[in-house]
């Protein structure tokens, strides 16, 4: 690879062959099944029947949904087989965001990758943030305070219910509930403007980082949760009685875009789809991190694992939410937010006017950063999206040797296929919008 | 996390000398966490095992380039390799999580794909394939799937130049 690169005259050269779709005869038999959204091993009797259910080549259409399609949440491309309005066969076709993060993190220290894993979930960037800052204490074999703990749990249960507002305003909209996006884009401006007062960003915030926490929370901060925490139940009374009690909304929720745990399981994917098939799995009450042992809230499970399960899922997961927003509130422990340790944290601004070592040590932190014992380890926390994992190699030095984010929204894409197959067109955006992916996250 | 036990048994006892197995397979830990050390030859055979034993979902897969990392500390017995596969397993019942890293020298990078058992893994094989060059044998689909169809080389190979490429879209002008 270090000879130099000739620029290719012939795209055809290499042998990595096509993406999208193509024709059903040309494919292999279990690259079909796949497209065809058969998940687990067919028995040779429903491989025969899907075997049958090949229609011919000329009265089936191949159309691409996106990359440049409003409903399609980014640039994720669909590649769909069609006879007449119902969906055949369905391949995703990502890596149009593609920009290399997992590389960018590997010529990146320590204290600057949290920059850059928060671009990836841009919807939740604080959960990026803390699995990376997790990995790497794991790595330097660190605790953080406990004040640091908490703000962590506040602050991304803030963002849980910040990105999960924004679902419900872009999923209202994909179904031609406008008004619920504009609803739903306003209680989201609330959220934010919390995340702002607090990171000073609105999004991408930088705020949790290896060691703690950027700042502590500033004065007047439990006023702006109070404020949150005493529009939202009204607010979301209203979506309840705007979309769960509209006859149209159940109509082209339920029933659509069906999996079961199994295939689930088998899919890898994780977080509200998983939920809403009846499987009770939410990494903060099965393998607690931060603090979530010690704090009360209910893990929902759905029962049709469908659309609306999966919607309804999440507006109740806004309510378990803010329950532990409220604890946090009150739990709230005073101290430090973030580990004085001077090899790990720049120490505070005051001190370097005064101490020379603390000088130092401010400089050596922002210029090579500090340095990491070798080893690996792997993180896992539970976003809104599903369980987002960070895995870390460490050669010792200061710079992650290798950095690669499991991310959620990556492995629930491959349920398209499955959750498509046989559903018509219009069903289509309907299930894109419950997946909730976030293409930032899946292309990295 | 929170790494249990898992069930085989043997982990149970950390008393014992020598290379400490479970699932008749090299154990080590890292900052309490388990990993497993399967050859390429007891790759899937392993997985089935897991798969049988409660490990149903694969939750990451990805690659490794050890090329210019020497201080990775591997069992005895494990020969190590440009690159490694790390496939990461979870136990939903047991709470338990499983690494496994898997040596793959680089002249012969072929390692067989966990697709059939865990249809979950196909985009990370995927991905693995286009980033590394890594090739899973009886994947579905073995195509790029974050990078251009045509791109060449593999861009998180060590030895991948990074940013002295001239742009390869289609029907971009030519370099200057």
């Amino acid at each position: 690879m270090t000879a130099t690169h000739e620029l290719p005259t012939n795209v055809n050269q290499t042998s990595e062959g096509g993406q999208e779709l193509t024709s059903a005869d040309v494919v292999a038999a279990g690259e079909r099944l796949r497209e065809l959204g058969a998940v687990l091993r067919l028995s040779e009797n429903d491989a025969l029947v899907a075997e049958r259910e090949q229609v011919p080549d000329d009265e089936t259409m191949i159309i691409n949904m996106g990359p440049q399609h409003p409903s399609t949440h980014g640039v994720l491309r669909l590649m769909l087989e069609l006879q007449g309005e119902t969906v055949l066969r369905c391949k995703p076709i990502i890596g149009y965001l593609h920009t290399g993060m997992e590389r960018t993190g590997e010529e990146l220290t320590y204290l600057q990758g949290p920059t850059n894993v928060t671009r990836m979930d841009y919807a939740a960037p604080l959960f990026t943030e803390l699995a990376f800052s997790l990995t790497v204490e794991k790595l330097l074999d660190i605790e953080v305070p406990e004040r640091a703990i908490w703000i962590r749990m506040l602050m991304t249960e803030m963002n849980r219910i910040s990105s999960h507002l924004l679902f419900m305003a872009t999923n209202g909209m994909d179904l031609g509930a406008v008004s619920m996006m504009l609803y739903g884009w306003r209680e989201r401006e609330e959220a934010l403007r919390f995340l702002q007062e607090v990171t000073g960003l609105r999004m991408n915030h930088n705020y949790i980082r290896p060691g703690g926490v950027a700042a502590d929370l500033p004065d007047g901060w439990r006023d702006g949760v109070l404020r949150l925490l005493d529009m939202l139940p009204g607010r979301l009374a209203e979506y309840d009685t705007l979309l769960n009690q509209q006859p149209i909304w159940r109509e082209r929720l339920q029933g659509v875009g069906a999996i079961n745990a199994e295939e689930c399981l088998a899919l890898g994917v994780t977080g509200p789809i998983l939920r809403s098939t009846g499987y009770d799995w939410d990494l903060r009450r099965d393998m607690p991190y931060l603090a979530f042992d010690e704090v009360e809230f209910d893990v929902v499970v759905g029962s049709y694992g469908d659309c609306f399960d999966r919607y309804a899922i999440r507006l109740a997961e806004i309510h378990e939410s803010m329950k532990i927003v409220r604890q946090c509130l009150e739990k709230m422990p005073k101290g430090d937010y973030r580990i004085q340790d001077k090899k790990v944290t720049p120490p505070p601004r005051a001190r370097i006017d005064e101490s020379m070592e603390a000088l130092i040590h401010h400089f050596k932190i922002f210029t090579e950063g500090f340095k990491v014992p070798e080893g690996e380890a792997y993180v896992a926390i539970e976003s809104p999206r599903g369980e987002l994992g960070c895995y870390i190699v460490s050669d010792g030095s200061s710079n992650p040797y290798r950095m690669h984010v499991r991310a959620p929204s990556f492995v629930n894409l491959q349920t398209l296929p499955h959750l498509m197959h046989g559903s018509l067109v219009a069903d289509a955006v309907a299930i894109i919008s419950s997946v909730d992916p976030i293409l930032g996250e899946v292309d990295r | 996390m929170t790494d249990v036990d898992a069930q085989g048994g043997e982990a149970d006892t950390p008393a014992e000398i020598a290379p400490e197995t479970l699932f008749d397979t090299l154990l080590t830990r890292s900052h309490e966490q388990f990993v497993l050390h399967p050859t390429r030859e007891s790759y899937s055979g392993l997985l089935a095992t897991l798969h049988s034993a409660g490990y149903h979902s694969v939750v990451d897969l990805c690659g490794v380039d050890y090329l210019t990392n020497d201080s990775r500390q591997l069992p005895v017995g494990i020969e190590p390799e440009r690159f490694e596969v790390v496939v990461n397993l979870i136990n939903h019942r047991e709470r338990a999580r499983l690494r496994l890293r898997v040596q793959v020298p680089e002249s012969d990078a072929v390692v067989p794909s966990a697709f059939t058992l865990y249809p979950g893994t196909e985009a990370m094989e995927r991905e693995t394939f286009d980033m590394f060059g890594i090739s899973f044998d009886g994947h579905p689909d073995l195509t790029r799937i974050l990078m251009p169809e045509d791109w060449i080389g593999h861009p998180l190979r060590k030895d991948y130049d990074v940013g002295r490429i001239p742009v390869q879209f289609k029907g971009a002008p030519a370099n200057r």
